[in-house]
């Protein structure tokens, strides 16, 4: 069984390090943008942890992915939604789960389709590694090595909580 | 090879299609005809347009989905608004695009349909936009093509139009929220109408609680009432409780055919003006497909009107085609995958 601190513990230091961060980057109005679902949920939450005004925005990567040659389209794709301009704005993308890195490039790609951001930083609660492309996060609460057979996931959104599923081979 | 506008054959073709446009999983992978497809189905291809329509308020109006994919439209009658749509459509999807005239090239040259289809499948198509004057013809350009490359209908003769049925059915969906308890009225010349027969099923199977077909009985086909739907041949009786109302084009050529006494004679009876649409619900909509004729089937004031939905229509067929292209092709990607397993398992 692997050991993972609660959502709780992982957000007071994904907060923590974020607001480092930002200070050090001199990022004074960040715009988050979370990736559903898990990602939209930790938006949410550091939206209201940190007391920003301006709202958070929500991705859809659905038409973006890399893989429709492969899986085609993903049935359940809901409307992308970014409530302001992001235009010369500094992006904070976050997401629940970070691996091969093709959701951020997908999410990154999708970005520049709304306008020509001043930075975009990344936010991942778990780093799995396994990384495929060279895309890195700025902030991360917790690096985390799953054996081959085991997934992890947040659920939520009340209460949030990670999971670790096996899954067959 | 293209089977004839017989009411039978036709019905026989749409249970056909009904496999045909399917995959093994129930997946999109042709989109022919509304028969046979599902309340799920439909539901899935409005919920996928609304991202779409997210997608042509962005700066950018443009998704990587199709990227590198080669759709051609291959349109055998003459066609403004659907073909621009269904190339915008697929450029917002980043295919790119063949538009094809037939009706000025090679088949005036003598050419068959099916050595046309050949030597499109030779530039490697993934995907052919179909409209023609004749039933059925899709259909059989689906039954023959090449596996993995998808048939999309954009109107064949009478029988079916479901991409134009369905931007109705989003633009009902984003005005009224729900299909349910809805009196839709379909106005006009249902008779030739493919738009009609698509609108019909679809209302249906998305569950309004009333079709009401309001038109002459010239106008009406023969099995109007096996259809399930109100007749009415009264259009001031007819307007009472509706609140959607959908006019049809009258079709100009139609008048030769002793059909109907005249022009003037039908706007009289059956031309959507402000005193009759007052007869509808308040908050009715009023919807068309296109092209208008003003003050042959509809009044000026009410198709610029603030109860018109008709420029809505416009945008929403974008977003629709896209949603039903890259459904297919996705379905498409699904076959190709299943046909590798099979082979393999063979191996």
């Amino acid at each position: 069984m692997t050991d993972i601190p609660e959502v709780p513990v992982l957000l007071d230091r994904l907060e923590q390090r974020l607001k480092d961060f930002l200070e050090e980057k001199g990022i004074d109005r960040p715009l988050l943008v979370g990736i559903r679902t898990g990602g939209v949920w930790l938006a949410e939450a550091l939206h209201a942890r940190l007391g920003l005004i301006e709202p958070w925005g929500e991705l859809d990567i659905s038409f973006y992915r890399d893989d429709f040659s492969r899986i085609g389209l993903n049935p359940r794709v809901t409307p992308s939604h970014l409530p302001f301009e992001t235009e010369d704005r500094d992006l904070v993308l976050v997401d629940d789960v970070i691996m091969s890195g093709r959701t951020i490039r997908a999410a990154m790609n999708e970005l520049f389709d709304y306008g020509r951001p001043s930075s975009i930083s990344l936010v991942a609660l778990i780093d799995l590694g396994e990384r495929e492309l060279p895309i890195q996060p700025d902030v991360a609460a917790c690096p985390l090595k799953l054996p081959p057979h085991q997934r992890v996931k947040l659920t939520g959104p009340q209460p949030l909580a990670v999971e670790i599923r096996e899954v067959r081979a | 090879m293209i089977p004839a506008t017989d009411p039978v054959v036709l019905s026989a073709h749409d249970r056909a299609s009904r496999n045909l446009q399917l995959t093994g999983d129930g997946q999109l992978r042709h989109f022919i005809t509304l028969d046979g497809l599902d309340l799920v189905m439909l539901t899935d291809i409005l919920d996928t347009a609304d991202s779409f329509i997210e997608v042509g308020e962005r700066t950018i109006k443009k998704v990587p989905l199709l990227r590198g994919r080669t759709v051609v439209n291959l349109f055998f009658e003459s066609s403004t608004r659907t073909r621009s749509t269904f190339e915008l459509a697929a450029k917002r999807l980043s295919a790119d695009v063949l538009n094809l005239d037939i009706s000025t090239s090679a088949t005036s040259k003598g050419e068959t349909l099916s050595d046309t289809l050949l030597n499109l499948e030779a530039m490697a198509s993934d995907m052919f936009v179909v409209r023609h004057s004749q039933s059925g013809a899709p259909h059989f350009i689906a039954e023959s093509v090449t596996p993995g490359v998808a048939i999309i209908n954009a109107g064949d003769g009478r029988h079916a139009h479901p991409t134009q049925a369905m931007l109705d059915m989003l633009t009902i969906r984003q005005n009224k929220g729900s299909f349910e308890g809805l009196r839709v009225a379909i106005v006009g010349d249902i008779l030739h109408s493919r738009v009609a027969r698509s609108q019909i099923r679809a209302l249906q199977t998305l569950g309004v609680a009333e079709v009401r077909l309001i038109a002459p009985g010239t106008l009406l086909p023969a099995d109007a009432e096996s259809l399930g739907c109100t007749i009415e041949y009264d259009m001031r009786r007819g307007m009472a409780d509706l609140d959607v109302v959908i006019m049809l084009r009258l079709q100009k050529e139609r008048m030769e055919g002793a059909l109907l006494p005249s022009e003037r004679e039908f706007y009289r009876l059956y031309g959507l003006d402000t005193e009759k649409l007052a007869l509808a619900k308040p908050d009715c909509i009023v919807m068309h497909p296109g092209p208008i004729n003003r003050g042959v089937e509809i009044e000026s004031a009410v198709a610029d009107g603030p109860q018109s939905v008709i420029l809505n229509q416009v945008t929403n067929g974008i977003a629709i085609r896209m949603a039903v292209m890259s459904m297919a092709m996705s379905g498409q990607v699904a076959d190709r995958a299943a046909r590798v397993r099979a082979q393999e398992a063979d191996q």
